[in-house]
């Protein structure tokens, strides 16, 4: 009883210095700080992808403060854990917001759980930076997607195959959730609309965290045996991912045969394997850690300094989130202030170097500029560089191969200021969220 | 300068000396140097068929180091050499004559990139090339190559090679691959009747590719050839397919039998719900991956040993766990199951929780040693060597356990707690201990499950969820109480999921088994093998 009274005065005394200090000096009583929400899974399944990116936001803050902050204050990052748990993800967006009063969000991996906070960065009239690519079919108000779009990895990847390599049967494997589905969706209308017949794709779900491959991927193999050249095309997610490569390897599946080409496996997931029978089986993505110019360089060399793990590697959502995070501090420094709505207007055509020796645009569509690197894993883990877009692609939100989607289109800026902009009917509302 | 220089040299050698064999390799080293000033794939294909078109068996050495990505260019004069990575730098050798020709940093010399179109065309022009080899093996090896990549022109020359070819194994294999490339050649319809027959007894997955693809570009009667061929080796092919099948279901069983089996002793014996038990199977995952580290880095030659070490590792680690938490949370526990449940769930969370703290988030490398890789050829099916040793393995420990608990005085303390604790104690038996030592074999053995598994599936801290609900159904389904059960619920379910999943899918497939498990378990509540006797009452 005691110690609870003694320390509801000290509360008390707390608040009378601190008020009788704001009184004092009122330009004292402004923050000076600049709060940077971080909404990445800690723990549970998506810890394994989501720490990284939560690691690359606290390196990025430290090297701005480095710099002198933003608008002469200084960065502060809100770590929150949503624990891979979709619905907590709105909870803590809705705390970040209204609680700390960040100034922008960093996070969210997964489609489901940036769909479940899309209404709170609505309501709350918040800023949210999405570094991971996925199915597009989205253009919100308040979400700058920094991963590529399916037509900045996917078709790409796809066009490679078919060019290069002859392919003309395809598996379409991916985890059963809405980015692989959605994925799959646009590959199979795009790879029609080149003339592929309906029985050469062969199109397969299975279950998060799927370990037994065993007759998955004698599927694969007897699909192969049909006389035309074979590629699979994995959206396999996460964990899924070291069985199935594992069991590929074991049944001597080579890439010279049927090549793998991957939109969900980097540097990152290939560090728990051993990627010697894996040799040149592919990836897509807009960044490899072995891209060979200067920015990316010193980006690795300062990356394993701040986490003090000299095996520690970079990947594809690191750039994107390198590259969301200088977007924001540019759109902040030109707006002169960290006010949302600002911001929002700012940001579009901002352009800052990424790390493949280039630069990234923000589009109005709130979807960026990037080229595609089609990649060969190497015995030592890493990607090379075996293709490349030779100019910058720009994020399509809206798919143009699906019926619902191909007449939409996404313009943030005044008067428009709409995402999904029918220009058949010339109205703002089509079909799909926002 | 340099390069001028040695070019002078190479010149005035072939000049002095001008004997064939030298100027031969002084025309092969001309070629092997414009590796290094090709700037892209195309390029580097022509120079490989350039080499190839030479038809000098010494090419092999070079081309087979290139298709490794092992071709390494020196930045300084632009020689090419075969490099093999020793940490920060290359240890170059000759590409000719594999000679050393010391070492390099990395930084100095730039790797001659491959890509999959190049090792396809690397393949097939050292399939021609080393048909005549010594080896055996490797002529096979060629045979096997020409007959998935038949070409035409090489006919003659696999006609010399089966003229020559002494071993009979080898010889039928060239006169596939001859048969295959009469396929594409344009000979007459008798000569492709013959090959389709050759092709259609080897009766596999590649004759049917190579058939399927010429029937759909053949007319007349070697069309309907192919299209019986086809049909005979689609029947056999269906035979195999459903054996594939059995064999794949039993595995998969073999992994839920590992998984279950420590739980069979914690909740099956001794009717703990245990939700931590998934955790110790990670724990035995994790002290594999702190083996094979302090392996790699003291001692690489015992590598394929590391499993062998690792298991009572793994074993004691995961025990002495199971121990604490029995010692410390769950005897205070007993007889109420829904706390049990709760205080398990929570020290499987704090136990996951660790695992991240120390070893972080990501997946840990944990390699296949070499007795596990890869596969064989039984007939048609294919086994991988880590499935089965995966099965031996689980039918061991399986074994070992009956064993003790049916043979051994503990075994026979054990089950004399379950069945009637108090009488139990009335004869002397010390009830705390044996259920301390219970819950410590079962978390053990859930250890040495999770070296096992390490092989086959990623090792993070999650690893010990994906298995605790299979683990569940499969004591529960089997018949709490009854390893037997355990051991036939594995299996059955293992089959059921392999015979569903082609048919519905891998998701489909798993829903439907729950499914049935929930129908199953409304009829018959006990399970498969359901207890007999006082223990069902208590």
């Amino acid at each position: 009883m005691r110690g609870r009274f003694s320390s509801l005065s000290k509360f008390l005394s707390a608040g009378a210095i601190a008020a009788g200090i704001s009184l004092s000096s009122p330009a004292m009583a402004q923050e000076d700080t600049i709060k940077v929400g971080v909404l990445h899974s800690l723990s549970g399944t998506m810890a394994i992808s989501e720490t990284t990116l939560k690691d690359t936001v606290l390196f990025l803050i430290d090297e701005q403060n480095k710099k002198g902050g933003v608008l002469g204050k200084k960065l502060e990052a809100v770590v929150v854990d949503p624990a891979s748990d979709w619905p907590l993800f709105a909870e803590k967006a809705r705390e970040l917001l209204s609680v700390n009063k960040v100034a922008v969000v960093f996070g969210c991996w997964t489609s489901v759980s940036r769909k479940s906070v899309l209404p709170v960065f609505e309501e709350l009239n918040g800023l949210l930076f999405y570094p991971v690519q996925y199915e597009g079919e989205e253009s919100q108000r308040n979400v700058f997607y920094t991963g590529a779009a399916p037509n900045q990895q996917a078709i790409p990847a796809v066009d490679y195959l078919m060019n290069d390599e002859g392919v003309e049967r395809w598996v379409l494997a991916g985890t059963d959730y809405v980015y692989p589905q959605t994925t799959n969706k646009i590959l199979q209308a795009y790879l029609e609309s080149k003339g592929v017949a309906k029985e050469d794709i062969m199109i397969n779900y299975t279950p998060f965290g799927h370990s037994d491959w065993q007759t998955i991927v004698t599927d694969i193999k007897n699909f192969g045996s049909a006389g035309k050249k074979t590629a699979v095309v994995s959206t396999i997610n996460g964990d899924a991912n070291v069985p199935f490569y594992k069991e590929l390897a074991n049944q001597g599946i080579k890439a010279e045969d049927i090549p793998v080409v991957a939109f969900s496996v980097g540097e990152e997931e290939l560090a728990g394997l051993d990627t010697g029978p894996l040799v040149g089986h592919l990836t897509a993505w807009n960044y490899f850690q072995s891209v060979d110019v200067p920015e990316n360089a010193d980006f690795i060399a300062k990356w394993k300094e701040f986490i003090k793990d000299d095996k520690r590697v970079t990947n594809d959502p690191m750039e994107a989130t390198y590259i969301g995070f200088n977007m924001w501090v540019k759109a902040v420094e030109k707006a002169g202030s960290t006010d949302p709505d600002a911001v929002i207007d700012a940001i579009i055509g901002v352009s800052v170097p990424n790390l493949s020796g280039g630069f990234s645009a923000m589009m109005p569509n709130h979807h960026i500029t990037k080229p595609v690197l089609i990649g060969e894993i190497q015995a030592d883990g890493q990607m090379e560089t075996v293709w490349q877009t030779s100019g910058l692609v720009v994020g399509d939100e809206w798919s143009d191969y699906l019926p619902d989607s191909k007449d939409l289109i996404s313009d943030w800026r005044a008067p428009m200021s709409c995402g999904n902009f029918n220009v058949a009917t010339g109205k703002c509302g089509g079909k799909g969220t926002n | 300068m340099l390069i001028f220089r040695r070019l002078l040299a190479v010149l005035l050698i072939t000049m002095a000396c001008a004997v064939p064999a030298t100027a031969d390799d002084a025309a092969l080293r001309a070629i092997i140097a414009k590796f290094a000033i090709a700037k892209n794939f195309p390029a580097t294909e022509a120079v490989v068929r350039e080499l190839a078109a030479t038809g000098d068996p010494a090419v092999e050495r070079p081309l087979a180091a290139l298709a490794d990505g092992n071709l390494y260019s020196r930045k300084s004069d632009a020689a090419v050499f075969i490099g093999s990575e020793t940490g920060k730098a290359v240890r170059l050798s000759d590409p000719l004559t594999g000679a050393e020709a010391g070492e390099e940093p990395k930084a100095a010399i730039t790797k001659i990139r491959v890509n999959n179109g190049l090792r396809r065309t690397i393949r097939d022009v050292l399939g021609t090339l080393t048909l005549g080899s010594k080896d055996p093996g490797v002529r096979l090896a060629a045979a096997e190559t020409m007959f998935a990549n038949p070409d035409p022109e090489a006919i003659a020359a696999l006609d010399a090679a089966i003229e020559k070819e002494a071993v009979a194994s080898v010889r039928a294999r060239l006169q596939q691959a001859r048969a295959a490339a009469v396929l594409q050649s344009d000979l007459p319809d008798a000569d492709k009747l013959a090959a389709i027959e050759i092709i259609a007894e080897r009766g596999d997955r590649t004759a049917l590719s190579l058939l399927t693809a010429y029937e759909t570009r053949a007319e007349g009667p070697p069309r309907d050839a192919a299209a019986d061929a086809i049909t005979t080796i689609n029947a056999s092919l269906a035979i195999w397919a459903a054996a594939q099948n059995v064999w794949y279901g039993l595995s998969l069983g073999s992994v839920l039998l590992l998984a279950a089996i420590g739980l069979a002793i914690t909740f099956g014996v001794m009717g703990v719900i245990n939700m931590a038990h998934g955790e110790m199977v990670m724990l035995g995952a994790y002290t594999t991956f702190v083996v094979q580290n302090i392996i790699r880095t003291s001692f690489p030659g015992l590598f394929d040993w590391s499993l062998a070490i690792a298991l009572p590792l793994a074993f004691i680690v995961a025990g002495s766990v199971g121990l604490a938490i029995e010692r410390g949370i769950i005897r205070f526990l007993y007889g109420r199951p829904l706390e049990t449940l709760l205080a398990t769930w929570g020290i499987s969370l704090i136990l996951q929780q660790t695992v991240r703290s120390i070893f972080g988030p990501t997946n840990k490398e944990v390699g296949n040693p070499s007795w596990m890789s890869g596969a064989f050829q039984l007939g048609e099916l294919s086994i991988t060597w880590n499935r089965l040793w995966i099965m031996v393995f689980s039918l061991t420990v399986f074994f070992l356990l009956l064993f003790i608990m049916k043979r051994t005085p503990w075994g026979l303390q054990m089950r004399a707690v379950t069945a009637n604790r108090r009488m139990a104690s009335s004869m002397g038996i010390r009830t705390p201990w044996v259920d301390a030592l219970t819950f410590a074999l079962g978390s053990g053995i859930a250890g040495i499950a999770g070296v096992a598994l390490s092989q086959i599936d990623n090792v993070s801290p999650n690893l010990g969820q994906g298995y605790i609900i299979d683990s569940f159904m499969v004591v529960v389904f089997g018949g709490v109480g009854n390893l037997w059960g355990t051991l036939v619920g594995a299996f059955s379910l293992g089959v059921l999921n392999k015979f569903l999943e082609p048919y519905v899918g891998a998701v489909l497939g798993k829903i439907l088994v729950l499914v049935l498990i929930i129908l199953f378990i409304q009829k018959r509540p006990r399970g498969l093998f359901a207890l007999k006797g006082r223990a069902v009452e208590a």
